[in-house]
């Protein structure tokens, strides 16, 4: 138990001084972390993702669900802390050392190096998640539906999540046969 | 920042900046959290001007966390030094812990249940739509700019086809990228 909780908090703590550019770049990483350390497989990963997509808030509080499973109401709140506080205190310097350096040009230029970085990690989430959630041919149409409202129109991505899973529960539960 | 010698307005109370991000932690379902501070900082309650937001936003982007909980620290900072930091990140992070601490015991419990698993086979497929979606929208001018693309590309590949840890490809690809960036280039 001890040894669990120490694992988790050494692991998440890592995750967060590694999630430059928010949380979908580090979510390869915490993919691969967690099937190795606490044996959460790719399937429930994605679930428990999923589930973080629905709530209100940061978007990557399910890892709670994460310390939740491993280790109860106390793994979670260690997972709450150690997630949380590591990259906020580094964010609350880099915030009063900003002035200082408000007229060096090397600022620029590592925000605009550190941009691409985080955007191709974001991509690297893209497929760690599309990896175990787009298993068959109708949950890629789903994908894609998906894809297309969010891009297009201005419904609500909550909405079309929870569409998604009904037309998914549809077709998987009733219509499955065509 | 803390020790501003012309404070223009009165001091915000510590409890009003806990309840104004609570709301926020509380109502941005869908996400788009961004913009619910970017309302509540500049034009609901004018705690920060213009300027100052999209410098917090900058940094928020470049440091290593949540941006939007990275901006919560940096306004509530601005606002109240290290205890408006403290109140405004709790608040905008307790509604959404509580919502997904119920439904994550929902979903331990019943782990096997078939109907949970196939709402959320859709509901997967769906929030990877939405992740490519925010991708595709974040990458904005990179996806057109050929040295940015190069770069992303790169990350793409070092971290999902030969599968390097993520340490390690910031090792490698931060001082390319900041090379490639440096100042002063023509």
């Amino acid at each position: 138990m001890m040894s669990s909780l120490i694992q988790l908090a050494l692991t998440f703590s890592l995750l967060s001084i590694l999630a430059v550019g928010g949380g979908t770049a580090v979510l390869p990483e915490m993919q691969t972390l967690l099937a190795q350390q606490f044996h959460i497989d790719h399937t429930q990963f994605v679930h428990i993702y999923s589930i973080g997509q629905v709530a209100p808030g940061p978007n990557m509080l399910m890892v709670l669900i994460i310390g939740f499973k491993v280790a109860g109401l106390i793994g979670a709140g260690i997972v709450l802390i150690t997630f949380f506080v590591p990259s906020s205190i580094l964010c609350f310097y880099a915030g009063r050392l900003w002035n200082h350096f408000a007229d060096n040009p090397w600022r620029r230029s590592i925000q605009d190096a550190l941009e691409p970085i985080s955007i191709g990690l974001m991509a690297s989430g893209v497929y760690a998640v599309a990896k175990a959630s787009i298993i068959s041919p109708i949950t890629a149409i789903l994908g894609l539906l998906a894809l297309y409202f969010i891009l297009k129109t201005k419904l609500n991505p909550v909405y079309v999540i929870l569409g998604s899973g009904g037309l998914g529960f549809i077709y998987l539960r009733y219509l499955h046969f065509l | 920042m803390i020790d501003q010698p012309s404070v223009k307005q009165p001091k915000v109370a510590l409890v009003d900046l806990f309840i104004e991000f609570l709301i926020i932690g509380a109502v941005s379902f869908g996400g788009g959290i961004i913009a619910y501070e970017r309302i509540l900082l500049i034009e609901k309650r004018k705690w920060l001007s213009v300027d100052e937001f999209m410098g917090f936003l900058a940094i928020s982007q470049t440091m290593p966390g949540l941006n939007s909980v990275n901006l919560a620290v940096l306004a509530g900072d601005h606002i109240r030094g290290i205890w408006g930091a403290l109140v405004s990140t709790i608040g905008l992070i307790l509604p959404g812990s509580a919502f997904v601490l119920i439904i994550g015991v929902a979903y331990t419990n019943n782990n096997e249940h078939p109907f949970a698993n196939l709402i959320l086979t859709g509901i997967a497929a769906g929030a990877c739509g939405l992740l490519a979606a925010i991708t595709y929208r974040i990458g904005d001018q990179h996806w057109k700019h050929f040295k940015s693309l190069i770069i992303i590309v790169c990350t793409f590949g070092l971290m999902s086809i030969a599968k390097f840890s993520l340490p390690l490809v910031l090792l490698i690809m931060a001082p390319i990228s900041i090379y490639l960036y440096r100042p002063n280039r023509s």
